[in-house]
Formats: structure tokens, sequence, C-alpha cells
């Protein structure tokens, strides 16, 4: 899931003009030790029905009682949004369900804890955030017999309470959404500030976040289009999917004179498709109101403002830092993929230590893509190597050897490695002399390359490099052979 | 006051002074819920063989000289919507057939700390839904005065015990009236406590905002000790009032001199002569102890009992929703998920239950939701005014608990407007969240009891009390 923080790719441009316009309902468990209105356990994976107690399974008496700490990671994380944190209520959402202990669920309805926040994209998009408020989770129901592996059509049904009660937040975002790949940057980014803040481990896979995915589209500038909203959502390369498909679906059904239904789709990942779940006419009435078991949640300022004092850099501060320390751009690959690995930090170190912090990042980004946020290789080792590399000391080719021996090593000095393997760059005029050979040995690559066939010019650096015994910094070498060209 | 039952505190202090113990105490009661049970059937389940053995303790405790609490040895009779670990808890509903709720409700964990004898479960109107004990799915109480008669409801049962001296105390639970009526029609002191002050949890919700637990006795002092007991903040509840329980027993004996007591200008319709009688007779009894009479007006009172019939059912429609037959209680198997809960549901539930579940589940629909329970809520706030505006010239205000004495059973049955006629004095308390208690105040036709009520505002109970054992003393 990690890609999606990357530079833009492909986004599907829509044929005649058509825009989508889309908005996201992001649910996201909040990691606390218990549920939101009861003491038992909130944790994935254990026996079923063994986290439960009288107010989870909804028996006559029991009273929900909030949880301090779901309310305060809901407002870290409504901090982190940007969003402005009120005394919120909580309401009853009234349906008959198995998986529904009490037939209602409780939720925040127009009172919400945080509303009217803001996230930014790459290209300085910035997508409102509606609200972000508390709720309980459902319980989980597995059917059994029948085709579908849904309640229809089933033998049977069992039910596990270990989910029910556990805290969710609920983010709604403002249709603010103009394609697929923005739609991606906004669910990665916000798993990054999910983790940041500690509010949630967000996996996707085991359903502690999931998409809803709202999807309309319109003729640019005009009012919005009839929406269809996409559930079963469940990876953020999904996301990107159902929103392809639904886009074109719903431009294809307008274009041939057709009419879009206001309904709840399904998305299916194996066939790439949604398709109907139910129309709007179905819909349940869910009867809302004003929870009479909860009194008014008024976290009060000061407890906010110690909260917002609490907070830790939040990933788009940690990338401009990144990006001012390393010279990359913001919305690199690399500045993205080090911020979500949490390794900036270690650039910052290796800077400190004297290193060149743009040979860092990228050292970093190679060789510790599985190191997770603390590489143990020390940070003077790898700044050692970032000054070989930089003063020409070693290529880039066997900088990247030395890099491999110091993190299987856990640490090591760079150069005494280089000179036990016998690394040393080559001065520019010996390269010089290789690439005029090279053009001497394979005129026809040459002359391709002088045409302007890119690809002709790997010939004549492999070469270089294979005379030069790996000693010639490939950089110079197509340095060389540009400046070649170009007279 | 002319009970011919011990107190609670005289038994307390007989037990205390080693006069008698609470197993003797246990078993006088043991004997009369013997001889007359099975005529006025207050219980839906007794517990004789648990009580006993807890008098046993409480007995051996004391022997010890090990203090058991305030309420050592009294035997206390519970409303059968409170919950008690591993004993049965019905609601008197077929629905939660067979549930035995694994854990205690609030009320009941402090009644036993303080070292009450819990002898058994009473009657109510199904799931706390009615004024005569006659909705109950196991058969209705009986008015111990005169078993023709019903015992008011829905606390019925719990009333009746104490009216026949099978428990020296019990607890019901008010919705709107749920106490005070019944106890007005068997002749015993009714409290309804300001909401927040008596914990919900472990009482099974009717209306989960204007339900509140209290004491049925046979004087105000006992009633003042059982607040004292029940009473104070509860982590578990959220609408628990977060401040220390006001001393109760303390205040009895300070008199009313000086006291503005406010008399309604304009009474409803409806009053029988000799219920009126008896509340002019109490104004009286008060001046005459040195307080004012001040005459006020609540002029949203004729909006009360609507705005109550659409709030209470919209509550209980989602309260309700949960008896659906998967987790516990009644099943009866069908077809489909769906099949399931309208049979388990429709077997489960009666008449009135369902009346109102359709009452309340229909104000909240959409497009209905504005002009039905948002307009409900509207008069909460406005009869939450008057009652503001009203306080500023009086301290309590006193009117009839019922306009009726009890009624007889089947009499008002088949037509639930009248039936629900019977709470318009006491349903205005609920709304507003305030305290409110009915004293026996002598005796109307048919030589039935007759109840004054004393409604105070939140918080007003050591006034209101002080008023109750005013009129305790000229009764």
């Amino acid at each position: 899931m990690s890609n999606a923080s990357s530079a833009p790719s492909h986004a599907t441009i829509l044929p005649n003009g058509w825009e989508m316009v889309i908005g996201l309902e992001v649910h996201v468990e909040l990691d606390t030790k218990t549920k939101l209105f009861s003491a038992s356990p909130n944790h994935f994976g254990d026996e079923p029905n063994t986290n439960i107690d009288p107010v989870t399974l909804g028996l006559p008496g029991a009273l929900p009682v909030i949880n301090r700490r779901a309310v305060e990671l809901a407002i870290r994380l409504g901090l982190a949004l940007n969003c402005t944190v009120q005394a919120s209520t909580f309401h009853r959402k009234n349906y008959f369900y198995q998986d529904l202990a009490k037939a209602y669920q409780i939720t925040q309805y127009d009172q919400p804890i945080n509303i009217d926040g803001y996230m930014m994209l790459p290209g300085d998009v910035r997508i409102g955030i509606e609200r972000a408020h508390l709720e309980e989770d459902t319980g989980k129901s597995t059917h059994f017999g029948g085709t579908s592996g849904r309640i229809h059509g089933s033998d049977y049904s069992l039910v596990d309470f270990n989910r029910a009660g556990v805290p969710l937040v609920e983010i709604v975002s403002r249709p603010d959404i103009r394609n697929a790949d923005q739609a991606r940057q906004y669910v990665s980014e916000l798993r990054s500030i999910l983790l940041a803040v500690g509010a949630s481990d967000a996996k996707m896979e085991e359903g502690s976040m999931r998409c809803d995915v709202n999807v309309s589209v319109r003729k640019a500038d005009e009012p919005f289009g009839t929406r269809c909203e996409i559930k079963n959502v469940n990876s953020i390369r999904a996301v990107g999917k159902a929103i392809d498909y639904e886009a074109r679906r719903q431009v294809d059904v307008l274009e041939s004179g057709g009419t879009i239904r206001q309904e709840t789709r399904h998305w299916d990942d194996a066939e790439g498709r949604t398709h109907t779940l139910r129309v709007k006419e179905d819909a349940d009435d869910y009867r809302y109101f004003l929870e009479p078991d909860l009194v008014l949640l008024d976290p009060g300022a000061e407890w906010v403002e110690s909260i917002r004092a609490s907070l830790p850099m939040l990933p788009a501060a940690r990338r401009a830092r990144l990006s001012q320390l390393t010279g990359a751009d913001k919305e690199s690959e690399a500045v993205y993929v080090i911020v979500e690995r949490g390794q900036d930090d270690y650039v910052q170190l290796v800077a400190d230590a004297g290193g060149e912090p743009a040979r860092a990042l990228v050292y970093v980004q190679q060789a510790f893509s599985e190191a997770g946020a603390n590489p143990v290789v020390p940070a003077t080792d790898l700044a050692a190597l970032t000054l070989l590399e930089r003063d020409a000391k070693v290529t880039a080719t066997q900088a990247k050897t030395i890099l491999a021996e110091i993190v299987a090593n856990g640490g090591g000095d760079a150069v005494a490695i280089a000179a036990a393997k016998g690394f040393e760059a080559l001065d520019t005029s010996a390269v010089e002399a290789m690439v005029d050979a090279a053009i001497a040995a394979q005129p026809d690559a040459w002359a391709k390359y002088c045409a302007g066939e890119e690809k002709a010019m790997g010939a004549l650096v492999g070469a270089i490099m294979k005379s030069s015994q790996g000693k010639a910094d490939g950089k110079v070498v197509t340095a060389l052979l540009q400046a070649k060209r170009a007279k | 006051m002319t009970s011919k039952f011990v107190s609670v505190v005289d038994i307390v202090g007989s037990i205390r002074a080693g006069k008698t113990t609470a197993s003797d105490v246990l078993e006088q009661h043991l004997a009369r819920i013997d001889s007359r049970e099975t005529e006025i059937h207050a219980f839906n389940h007794i517990m004789a063989e648990s009580a006993r053995a807890n008098a046993a303790s409480i007995d051996a405790d004391l022997k010890a000289g090990n203090d058991r609490g305030p309420l050592a040895g009294v035997p206390i009779a519970l409303k059968d919507n409170m919950c008690t670990r591993g004993v049965p808890t019905t609601c008197s509903s077929k629905i939660l057939q067979g549930w035995k709720p694994p854990y205690d409700a609030t009320v009941v964990t402090r009644l036993q700390h303080a070292g009450a004898v819990i002898v058994g479960k009473t009657n109510l109107d199904e799931f706390a839904m009615g004024s005569s004990t006659e909705n109950s799915a196991f058969g209705p109480t009986r008015n111990p005065l005169d078993t023709s008669r019903v015992p008011g409801g829905s606390s019925g049962g719990s009333a009746a015990a104490v009216a026949a001296g099978f428990a020296a105390a019990s607890l019901g639970s008010d919705t709107g009236g749920s106490i005070r009526q019944p106890a007005a029609l068997c002749g015993v002191v009714g409290v309804k406590p300001t909401y927040g002050m008596v914990s919900r949890q472990g009482l099974v919700a009717f209306a989960s905002s204007l339900d509140q637990i209290g004491p049925f006795t046979h004087t105000v002092a006992d009633a003042a000790l059982l607040m004292e007991v029940i009473g104070g903040h509860d982590p578990l509840d959220s609408t628990s009032l977060d401040q220390p329980m006001p001393s109760l027993t303390a205040v009895l004996g300070q008199g009313v001199k000086g006291m503005r007591i406010g008399r309604l200008a304009d009474m409803p319709d409806g009053c029988e002569p000799e219920v009126l009688a008896r509340l002019d007779a109490a104004f009286a009894a008060l001046k005459a102890a040195g307080a004012t009479i001040v005459d006020i007006a609540l002029p949203s009172l004729s909006y009360c009992l609507t705005a109550y019939y659409l709030v209470a059912p919209a509550e209980a429609s989602s309260n309700l929703a949960r008896y659906d037959g998967v987790r516990y209680g009644l099943r009866v198997e069908s077809a489909d998920l769906i099949s399931m809960y309208g049979a388990t549901r429709a077997a489960g539930f009666g008449a009135e239950v369902k009346r109102r579940i359709m009452l309340g589940t229909y104000a909240l629909s959409a497009g209905y939701y504005d002009a039905y329970y948002g307009k409900a809520l509207k008069v909460r706030r406005l009869i939450a005014n008057d009652f503001a505006a009203a306080y500023q010239s009086c301290d309590v205000i006193l009117t009839p608990t019922s306009p009726t004495v009890a009624f007889p059973i089947g009499e008002k049955t088949s037509d639930p407007l009248t039936m629900y006629l019977c709470d318009i004095f006491t349903i205005p308390t609920n709304l507003a969240g305030h305290a409110a208690m009915s004293v026996p105040f002598g005796t109307g036709a048919h030589s039935m009891p007759v109840g004054v009520q004393i409604l105070a505002p939140a918080l007003g109970e050591p006034t209101m009390f002080r008023v109750a054992a005013e009129l305790e003393r000229a009764s």
C-alpha cells in the first residue's frame, strides 16, 4: 500500500470533458486498550466472543460510559487534520441486524467532535475534511452455506461480538477529490497521519481502516451529479481501481442517454467492477435521536490545547524538513518513502554527523527498506561513506557495494572497506580515454546515440564500465558521453 | 400515619438492640407472604431461600459485633426490572423468558452492602408500561387494601408488597409516575428522586431520559433512609449526578415554618372531589404549621401528557429493539432472520408494549420527527421553564398524586387514553428531571387511600422531605 504515496502515476482522464467528483468516508479503529463504552479489551484476532461484557452484548440494564483515551485519540486525529474540536453529543442510529447487539449504534450525528478540517495533497491540492466523529463498531457476522458468503441464501450465521463496541473514528472528506490518484494519496496520507499521532494501526487488511468511496461525474463547472457510494474497498490500490471503474461506468450510462440512480454499490476486487448493493429507496430510516444514556462530551479548551501541544511532528512537516535538508523535492518519491518509513530522523542524524544529506537520503532509501524507523548502522558510518562518494574517492557503484557491507555488518568504516576492496575512483582524464576507445570500438552505437536514440548509450556505458573494472563513475561516464554528443 | 406494620427504622433499631433478629423479622414477612401472596400476586419471584441465608449471616455478623450497615436485616422487595445476578429478571414480559442477569444493578449492590435482605422480585406492568399492573404477562397484582381494585402501576407489585407487609420497603422505578401513583393508591410513601440522583445501571430501560429508581416505604423517615443508601454518584451511569448525596434523615424534624407552598391556580378537570378535599386539608395542615400558600401556574401542564406519550415511547422503541431473539430470552424459530425477529417479538411482547413501540417508531421516523418527537422535546423545555418560573415564588408545589383513588380491576383496560390520564400530575416531574414524592394523606371514595404529591426542583429533596414529614405528622 505504500507505493500510493509516490508521485502521480496514471490518472484516468475521462472522455468528452467529464470530471470526477469524489468524497471519501474512512472508518478507523482507534488503538485503545478497551472499548468505546466498556472495559472489554479492544484486541484483534482473539477467540470469538471472548472480549465481551454486558455493555458490548447490549444486555438489559447495561449502560455505556465513554472511554477517555478514545476521546483523546479522536481529538489528536482531529487536530492533526486541522479540525475544530468542539463539545459534542451522541445519537442512536437504529436498525435491526444480528451483529448489532442493542439494535442501535451509538454514533455522533449533528454535533460531532471534530469539524471543518483539511488535508494538503501534492501540488498544493487542499481536500476539505467535513468531520471526524466518534462511533462504536458493530460485531462481525460470518455466513455459512449458500454460495455468496452473504446472509441471503446461507444456511446459518455465526456472530462474533469481539469487534462490537471497538472505538471508531469516521473521517468524512468534502467532495474535493478529482481523480483516483488524489484519492489514493488522500488515503495514504491519512494513514501516515494516523500512525504519526498514534491513533490507529491503520491496517486495511485487518479492517482497522476501511474506505467507502462516493463517486459522481459532471461536466466541468456544472453542478454535482448523482453520486454512488462504493463499499468493500479494502486496499489503497482498490480505491484507485474502484473509482476509475465507477466513473467510467457512470459516464457510459450518461453518454448513452441514461441517468445515474443514487445507490450503494459493492466493489468486487476479483472481477474489477462494482455492482448494485441497494438503491436509495430501500435505505433504512435510522430514526436518529439523542442518546439518553450519555451526556454532552465537552473536552474543554484546556485539555484540547494540552493535546495539541503533545502532537508529534506530522508527515507534511517532516517531508518539508527532509526536503529542505536534502534538496530533494518535497513531493518526490524518496521524501515520501523515507517519511512514511519514519527514517527521516535518521537521515538528519547522518547529516548532523557531517554526512552529505542528498547521498544519505539515497542510501537510506536503498539500504533500509526493511529496517524500520531506526536503522542499526551508526549514523557516523553512513556519513563517512557519503563523503567518500561526494569527494569522488569511490564511484556510486563502489559506494553501493560498501553500503551493502556496512548494512550487513550493522556498521563499518567506509574508508577501511574501500581500501580493503581496492576501490578508488578513476580520475576524469583516464575515464575520458576509455570513452574515446569505446566510441571507436562501437561506431554504430555511437551513431545511433548521436541520432537521439538514448537506449544506444547503454552499450557504450557497459563497455566503459567493463574496461574500468567498475572503477569509472557511471555519472561521469554519462556526462562525458552527453558532452561529446553535444559537440 | 397508622400503618399496622413495623417501619424500617424500627426494624433496624430492634435488631441492633438485640430485641429481635434479622431471621425473625424475615420469617414474619415470609409468613405474611404465605398467607396472602396467592390472593395479591405482588411477586414474580420469591427469594425465600437466599433471604433466609442472608438473614442468618447478618445475625451471625451482628452477634460477632460486626456492623452490617444501616439496613441490616431489613426485608426489601425489588421491582422485577432491576437486574439481580443469577436471579430471573423478567420485566413481567415473556420476551425475557429464562434470562438471568450476570450482574447486579447498582441499587441492588448498595442495598446488599447496607445489610438489606432481598425477599423477591415484584410484578409490574410489562416493561413498566402502565398505571395498574394489569399489563403484566403474568397476571395483575391486586391492591392489598381492596383486592377488587388495582394497586396502581407500573410498580404495583412493589407498592402492594409494602402495603401488604410482605417487605418492610421496596424499590420501584418511575418514568411518568410509576412509583408515586401506586404509592398513593396503596397508601404508602413513594419517592421519585431528581433525575441522576439514583443510578440506573442495571435498571432495564423503559425511557432512559425519564426513568428513575426510588423507594416505597411506610414512613417518610424510612424513605429518607433508603434514599441515602441507594442515592449518590455512580461512575457506571453517565447520567448520574456527580455530587454528594444530601442528608435527608437529618432534616425531617425541621418543620415548614416560613416555607412557601405552591398551589395550582387552575386545577385540571377529572379529579375526584374527595381527592381535592384531601389536598385542601394538606394545604391547611401546612399553613397551620407555619407555611404560606402561594398560587402558581404551569401553563404547559396540559401539553405534558401528549409530550410524554411521544418521548417515552420513542425511547422505548429503541430500548426494546434489542429483544430480538438472537442472544437471550425468548426465540420463536422461523425461516430466516427477519421472520424470526417478527415471530419472536409478536409472541414476546404484550399489547401495550407493542402499542408504544409502534407509537415511538412512528414519532422518530423521517418526515414525522419534527412534528412529533421534536415538538415533544420543545414541551419538555416549556414545562421546565414553567417550573423555573413557579419556583421563583414557592419552594415546593402540592398536587394530588392521582386524580382518583384505586379503581376496580378491568375498569380502564379497554381504553388506553383513560388509563394514560392517571399520570397527569406525575408526568411533568419526569419531563423536567425534578424530584417528587407521594405521601398518604387520609382516604377518599370507597375508603381507599389518597396520596398528596410534593413536587420540588432538581436536588430539592431536603425541602421536599421536610414537607413530607410535616404532612405525615398531620395525617
